[in-house]
């Protein structure tokens, strides 16, 4: 970790008519750091993270991000055409659904090279073997590369697609409730694979999740969104051990234990 | 305004009223500006079903003159339905010579192929286009591909062609093959085979492409760089017959393939048929021709 932060994140702001969808959050992100965003429907999480990944504009604030030249730059002043070229090379974003982040009908080998194709590379073999490699890490079979997504189970749909935002090795990941509808098992093999990636790789990531055992596992630290506020951020282990807000308390003496 | 003489009631010439023919020029002027770009353009109805080559049509009827020669082919040929209602059309509507020979016209409209004859300066292709679009199957959105054009987001294209090599283990498109036009535009050549597609490189006619439902109108001016996309180690290529043209003996031309009998018994003859012809004339023969002129005799 270096001591210059990758995302600064200041006031932002998102509403929606006279309704908030999320209200002067602020903070740092470093390289290599994992952040969680945890809190129930609807308290803005995903509106956040939208905003961070520049999917939805703010209604205030400013986000600025390091470039890999090491300049900060102003995401909302920065043109279109560059913006969606650092939206797929330098980030991932990983849907809930994988059907939203995925090409659906084309082969898995197209769906990881497709980011390739885009940055010009133009050999049919260089990509296929990058497809291929990236299919192993994520543990799906060679022999499915020239399948399309829609034979695969829910799990493998996920793991595709975070081959897919990986390829071009981004530096910063977005995930939207990365494990929501896979079952137990699946969920801790994503886990364990997506926590092993991020270390190997150094990425950054911003996690929203509902369930706390996907912070637990994965991130670094956590912010706890209530109606569209920052009620409490810290520390995952600490937040987790010893919350001081009560609506964190209830949070996480809610969960259910076996 | 020039109206057939002498009849009372008859239509404006070539069909379109002034004002259409006016708004579809600037579209092709624009179009002509920015080589592979689709200009969206007020398309009308025409008397004819979409798909018939409406857009194609319209583009011909508003750079038709009462000077010009018309020539019309469907698939190569002259005498094909298509060719034939729409020569017959523009007879009627504007009274211009029309011919079947490439090198006496000045206007060809045409859909699906690109005639064999090189094609002179001060010559115009019409294209009849159905889908003006090239990224259409891999992303159904218009906001989206308009965006990708415009950012020149092409990378999705090469997913067609990769999935083609996986699929296929070779690039199996062979028909609406995309092109990159000047560097710049992504343009999708209309469903003409990608035999043809070396042909729109530089070449000295005009090129323009109208798809009547889709409301888009698109061109190549003469000498207009058109480069076909592929991959690095799977290079772009045409299609290759095995054997020359039955009844002319041409070879390197585009081949129709026609089935004889319910025995497997089949020829190879060009599908552009004025060339054919052309060839004959000057005393070119093909195999199943002598066998047919021996027949006879």
């Amino acid at each position: 970790m270096t001591d210059a932060p990758l995302l600064k994140v200041r006031d932002i702001s998102k509403f929606y008519g006279a309704r908030i969808g999320c209200r002067n959050v602020s903070f740092d992100l470093w390289p290599g750091e994992v952040l969680a965003i945890v809190g129930e429907s609807g308290s803005g999480k995903t509106t956040l993270l939208n905003c961070l990944a520049t999917r939805l504009m703010p209604t205030s604030g400013t986000i600025q991000y390091r470039m890999r030249d090491g300049q900060m730059r102003d995401l909302a002043r920065m043109g279109e055409a560059e913006r969606r070229f650092l939206m797929r090379t330098d980030w991932g974003f990983v849907h809930q659904n994988p059907a939203d982040g995925l090409r659906m009908t084309v082969s898995a080998g197209a769906n990881v090279g497709e980011r390739l194709m885009a940055v010009g590379d133009r050999h049919y073999g260089n990509i296929r073997e990058t497809a291929g490699d990236w299919l192993r890490r994520v543990e799906i079979g060679l022999d499915r590369i020239d399948d399309q997504p829609r034979a695969f189970s829910g799990g493998m749909r996920q793991r595709l697609q975070i081959a897919r935002n990986l390829v071009t090795a981004p530096r910063l990941v977005f995930m939207d409730e990365p494990t929501g509808g896979l079952d137990v098992s699946v969920q801790a093999r994503l886990l364990d694979l997506v926590r092993g990636l991020v270390h190997d790789l150094g990425l950054s990531a911003i996690v929203v999740t509902h369930d706390l055992a996907v912070a637990r596992l994965l991130s670094h630290r956590m912010m706890v969104m209530k109606d569209g506020h920052v009620i409490e951020q810290g520390l995952t282990d600490r937040v987790l051990d010893d919350p001081r807000e009560a609506y964190t308390q209830l949070l996480v003496s809610s969960i259910l234990q076996v | 305004m020039n109206a057939v003489p002498s009849e009372l009631a008859t239509y404006n010439f070539a069909y379109l009223d002034e004002q259409t023919k006016r708004m579809i020029r600037r579209t092709i002027l624009k179009a002509i500006a920015i080589p592979g770009y689709q200009v969206p353009f007020a398309s009308r109805e025409m008397p004819m079903p979409y798909g018939w080559g409406t857009g194609g049509v319209q583009v011909t009827a508003a750079i038709l003159g009462p000077e010009d020669v018309l020539k019309v082919i469907d698939q190569g040929a002259d005498d094909t339905t298509n060719a034939v209602s729409i020569r017959a059309f523009f007879q009627k509507v504007a009274n211009v010579a029309v011919t079947t020979k490439t090198r006496e016209a000045t206007i060809i409209q045409t859909r699906h192929r690109i005639p064999e004859e090189k094609l002179t300066a001060g010559q115009t292709l019409v294209y009849q286009v159905p889908i003006p679009e090239p990224l259409r199957f891999l992303e159904p959105r218009e906001t989206e591909t308009r965006k990708m054009h415009a950012l020149e987001e092409y990378g999705l294209m090469h997913v067609k062609l990769y999935e083609d090599i996986a699929r296929n283990g070779h690039i199996a498109t062979t028909y609406s093959y995309p092109v990159k036009v000047e560097g710049r535009y992504v343009m999708s050549p209309s469903p003409t085979p990608k035999f043809d597609n070396p042909k729109m490189h530089m070449s000295e006619a005009l090129q323009l492409f109208g798809a009547g439902r889709e409301k888009r109108i698109y061109a190549l001016p003469p000498f207009t760089d058109v480069v076909s996309l592929d991959f690095e180690d799977h290079p772009f290529e045409v299609q290759k017959f095995e054997r020359p043209c039955a009844l002319c003996g041409a070879e390197n031309v585009y081949l129709d393939e026609v089935v004889l009998d319910d025995r497997g018994g089949r020829m190879f003859v060009c599908s552009d048929t004025d060339h054919c012809e052309d060839r004959r004339d000057h005393g070119h023969c093909g195999t199943m021709l002598a066998y047919g002129k021996a027949a006879a005799e």
